[in-house]
């Protein structure tokens, strides 16, 4: 390596950097546990799906009025998550940003485990999820839904291969190492390093993949989310029909992103002792980040929310009553207030942006994310801009029934399993790049 | 009463039309190869029929299928050209209407909906606090710059030459993108399955009744394009007993009514009585027109504009 870094003050060696990453993939009793109480779950919501699947979407609180409710508000959700995988490896990584190194992968593992369960998510809201395929039959590329389509399986294409290349030295290191690990998972490691043995030749072809990877992705990320915001920003509805959704929901989705990456840096600390590679450096410059994104979100609201307030023209001042004071305003205020003012002001203070009390604090960002976008689909659906008339009461309102709610917690426990799997057979800190950051000297054995 | 005669009627010609089609299919598609296979095996029933030029032929009775295809086929494939030559449009005058709903009844009737789902609704409306409130139906406004057809992924939802916007349920994937782009709510979904649908479940799917519904899939106004084959007005249209709806082709600039079978020149009705479409700012180019309610036939009764009785 002729580019590495001074030697610094450090008391780990590339011995111990192994031992410490690779020690817990194998010696987790937890997980295992944990795998098989998501499995279950999986199971249990599974069959509310079957449910739905037999008796039809009218088992959600779902009706003619409000046709798009909790499913695609998570949808939402878990495409504004994914974005943090390019945020963080790729723009920050672009600018050469040395402080993500040890996090990065964590972040492509939320973006792989969110979008592809994102995809799975609107499959699941389909009234006939067995004509799925006509979306190729038929494909019509004049409809939003086919540009999300497109962006999206590319998103977990590249992300995926973002998640992988950068790993092949590692993975070179685990086949040397994991022993323990099943033929199965051998033969994983074996194939995905591609023979990688870390010569000049090797480096030098890698990286320049990586980057050019990184580069495709920022465009590729910004259209999945500019995207999703013209499902609704296509229609003439009051709350939808504007021009700022595009930014408007990326900026959002760096706050969402942003959160999840805190939390899962934080379980993933403590949970394998990675203190000394997720150190409290990292929870401080996320804190910062995060305020950063949060101000710029809390930028895109005020315009959202106050330029139309201003003018109050007849469909947006029955829309904006209803979140600003009337049925909507405790989810409303509580998003605004809980997941975004209030964070900002806390995490300005050094001593917040701890591992512990940040993580609480994007805990709330992240449930205030959630809540935002069922307020940016639901009311909306709510206000159309003819009376809701000679309909049976439940259609003027939207609950969430127990069936919905339980394919939801679904998606949830499937990304979690996604995540959970791909922390156990894969290394979740990067060795190779960490020990070259630190400038150690890295040996790969063929 | 009368409408559900002409329902029957429209069943029996359809279960016709359905058996016709399908016995000559079968016919066509008896083929040398099919018979020598049927041949090797052992001899079976045999039953006779007629083919298309006339000649009585035997076919094994293990060779007939129920052909459903061929006659779904064909009203497919003329559901989705429509009727070439016509550009059709509905005036609603809205100073007649007094609330009867006997268009939403036969409506209901004709394409298999249940009481609470909707082609068409009579919505009781009021501009502004101090205006006088009307009543005004509210088909889909078959826009001429429709937002939904914009919006389906599978051209499940589309524009036909006659200006007549449709829905094929056999395509839609029901993701009901649709729904949430018409600014006219005009649009509702198969939540459960629908009504009497194990009563019609054999009925071949007729593309411009919509009929069959299906559970999972889109529905709406279609302009009653099936009777619009059969010279016929649509089921609102010739149900309503107040006189307000008129229907008719734009290129020959004639509407008729419905109710007293006036036929009246469309530019002139327009032009006469300030006639205008629903939400113009939208630039969804209705195909729907409206006369104000001047000079209503009837006093409105302002307690129906009550919540609690509209649902």
């Amino acid at each position: 390596m002729n580019d590495l870094p001074k030697q610094k003050e450090t008391n780990l060696s590339f011995e111990k950097i192994k031992k410490d990453i690779l020690h817990p993939m194998q010696n987790h009793k937890g997980l295992e546990l944990w795998i098989v109480f998501l499995i279950t779950v999986i199971s249990v919501c599974g069959w509310a799906y079957y449910i739905q699947l037999k008796d039809g979407l009218g088992v959600t609180g779902m009706r003619d009025y409000v046709s798009w409710g909790l499913y695609i508000a998570n949808f939402v959700f878990f495409v504004a998550v994914s974005l943090v995988g390019m945020l963080i490896s790729s723009i920050l990584g672009l600018l050469r940003i040395d402080w993500i190194t040890p996090i990065s992968r964590i972040a492509e593992i939320i973006a792989v485990a969110f979008v592809a369960v994102a995809g799975l998510v609107i499959v699941l809201d389909m009234g006939r999820p067995d004509r799925v395929l006509n979306v190729m039959i038929h494909g019509r590329f004049q409809s939003p839904i086919l540009w999300d389509v497109t962006v999206i399986t590319t998103y977990l294409t590249v992300s995926a291969l973002l998640l992988i290349l950068p790993m092949i030295p590692d993975l070179a290191i685990c086949k040397k190492e994991l022993t323990k690990a099943s033929p199965i998972m051998k033969k994983l490691y074996n194939i995905l390093s591609l023979g990688y043995i870390n010569t000049p030749a090797q480096h030098k072809h890698l990286h320049k993949m990586i980057r050019t990877l990184m580069v495709l992705i920022v465009p590729i990320g910004l259209a999945i989310h500019t995207v999703t915001s013209w499902l609704f920003a296509a229609t003439l509805r009051n709350g939808w029909d504007t021009t700022i959704f595009g930014p408007y929901f990326v900026a959002g989705a760096f706050v969402a992103g942003s959160a999840a990456l805190i939390i899962a840096m934080y379980f993933f600390r403590v949970n394998y002792k990675l203190q000394d590679y997720i150190t409290d450096l990292q929870f401080d410059k996320m804190g910062k980040l995060l305020v950063a994104v949060c101000l710029v979100y809390l930028y895109f609201n005020l315009n959202e929310f106050l330029v139309p307030g201003y003018k109050m023209k007849t469909g947006d001042d029955i829309h904006l009553k209803e979140l600003f004071y009337g049925n909507w305003a405790i989810m409303f205020w509580a998003s605004q207030l809980l997941g975004n003012i209030i964070p900002i002001i806390l995490l300005v203070n050094k001593k917040f942006r701890k591992p512990l009390p940040i993580m609480i604090i994007s805990l709330f960002v992240l449930a205030g994310a959630w809540f935002k976008r069922y307020v940016i689909v639901i009311p909306t659906m709510l206000h159309p801009h003819l009376p809701i008339q000679n309909v049976p009461e439940n259609f003027v309102h939207y609950y969430p029934s127990a069936i919905e709610i339980s394919v939801t917690v679904l998606s949830f426990a499937l990304v979690l399993l996604i995540i959970t799997v791909l922390s156990k057979i894969f290394p979740v800190v990067p060795i190779v790049e960490t020990a070259e950051s630190k400038g150690i000297e890295v040996k790969i054995e063929a | 009463m009368k409408e559900e005669t002409s329902n029957n009627s429209r069943r029996k010609f359809l279960k016709s039309f359905g058996i016709s089609v399908g016995a000559a299919g079968v016919v066509s598609s008896f083929s040398l190869i099919g018979a020598a296979k049927a041949a090797a095996k052992k001899p079976a029933e045999m039953v006779n029929l007629l083919t298309q030029d006339g000649q009585l032929v035997q076919v094994d009775k293990n060779q007939l299928r129920p052909t459903v295809n061929e006659p779904l086929d064909e009203l497919q494939k003329r559901g989705r050209e429509g009727i070439p030559g016509k550009s059709f449009v509905m005036v609603i005058d809205l100073s007649k209407c007094r609330n009867a709903r006997k268009c939403m009844d036969a409506c209901q009737n004709h394409h298999q909906l249940r009481a609470d789902q909707h082609h068409i609704n009579v919505l009781q409306m009021q501009d502004a606090e101090h205006t006088a409130p009307y009543f005004m139906p509210k088909p889909c406004q078959h826009c001429d710059n429709p937002p939904c057809t914009k919006v389906c992924p599978v051209d499940a939802t589309f524009k036909r030459q006659d200006g007549i916007v449709l829905i094929d349920n056999e395509r839609c994937i029901g993701c009901r993108f649709c729904i949430a782009a018409c600014p006219y709510s005009a649009r509702i979904f198969q939540w459960t399955e629908p009504k009497d649908a194990e009563k019609y479940k054999d009925l071949t799917y007729n593309i411009e009744a919509n009929v069959p519904q299906k559970k999972g899939t889109v529905s709406k106004c279609l302009f009653s394009a099936d009777r619009l084959r059969e010279d016929k007005l649509p089921s609102c249209v010739s149900a309503c007993p107040n006189g307000v709806y008129y229907f008719g082709d734009q290129n020959e600039d004639a509407v008729t009514n419905g109710t007293t079978g006036e036929t009246v020149r469309f530019s002139k009705l327009i032009e006469e009585n300030a006639g205008y479409t629903l939400m113009e700012e939208l630039g969804t180019k209705p195909r729907v027109y409206y006369l104000p309610p001047k000079n209503r036939a009837f006093e409105f009764n302002g307690d129906l504009l009550n919540e609690e009785n509209l649902h």
